[in-house]
């Protein structure tokens, strides 16, 4: 079981999304991918669309950097 | 009232986009729209019809492509992705230097980076058969993540239930 990170924070729309789906589809049952994000869009619609696409999330909580948050998300 | 024959399964998510601009702008909302919506789980599907048809040739500068004299002039005249105008203000070409230097910058995917990620998505690319027969166009000048050559019956049949944009 790995634990992978990415960090989308300077990225913008659509690549947000796009850089997430390439690391979620690299996983292994049971991995797990840490994915940093800014508040507003990628906040709002990274963890619910990674659910729709069945991979759980296990939690999203602020991180360090003010206006910044980690998704936790489980194959 | 006639009940609707088409029964939308809520669970399917799918947006097509009938890619008609080869401009460098219109293009990039068409591959910045495809790739957003890819990542998020929806099926999408490209369609490629006349200067559209520009995004998706191997050649992607000016090249004679296409059988016969005055398809090879529109070729050249037309390029291919590396090439594309903007719709407005292209200033003979340097416009879309300026917007790729701008979106590197601001570190804004480039068009043709959304392309590539397009590819790495697994998003399907149609090119219409009557645009290339009239630009003497076969499926080989086009990349090979061309899946199919197709008519309108076809591109309708893999749209339904979807959403559809023409760009």
């Amino acid at each position: 079981m790995a634990n992978y990170k990415i960090d989308i924070t300077k990225e913008h729309c659509p690549m947000t999304f796009v850089k997430t789906k390439i690391e979620l589809s690299k996983l292994k049952e049971g991995d797990i991918l840490n994915v940093l994000v800014s508040e507003g869009e990628p906040l709002e619609n990274i963890p619910g669309s990674a659910q729709e696409q069945g991979y759980k999330v296990l939690s999203v909580s602020p991180a360090e950097v003010e206006g910044t948050h980690l998704i936790v998300i489980q194959k | 009232m006639a009940t609707p024959s088409i029964q939308l399964d809520s669970t399917t998510k799918k947006l097509s986009i009938i890619g008609f601009s080869g401009d460098f702008d219109k293009l990039t909302a068409v591959f910045t729209l495809a790739t957003g919506a890819a990542a998020v789980g929806y099926e999408v599907n490209l369609f490629f019809t006349f200067w559209g048809l520009d995004a998706i040739k191997i050649k992607q500068g000016r090249s004679p492509v296409g059988k016969g004299f005055l398809p090879k002039v529109f070729g050249i005249f037309m390029g291919g992705l590396r090439v594309a105008p903007v719709s407005r203000l292209n200033f003979a070409g340097i416009s879309p230097k300026i917007f790729r230097y701008l979106m590197r910058k601001n570190n804004v995917a480039t068009l043709e980076e959304l392309v590539e990620a397009a590819k790495i998505l697994g998003i399907n690319f149609y090119a219409c058969e009557m645009a290339m027969h009239v630009l003497g166009l076969s499926k080989e000048d086009f990349i090979p993540e061309v899946k199919d050559v197709l008519g309108v019956a076809t591109f309708l049949k893999i749209a339904e239930g979807g959403q559809t944009l023409f760009i």
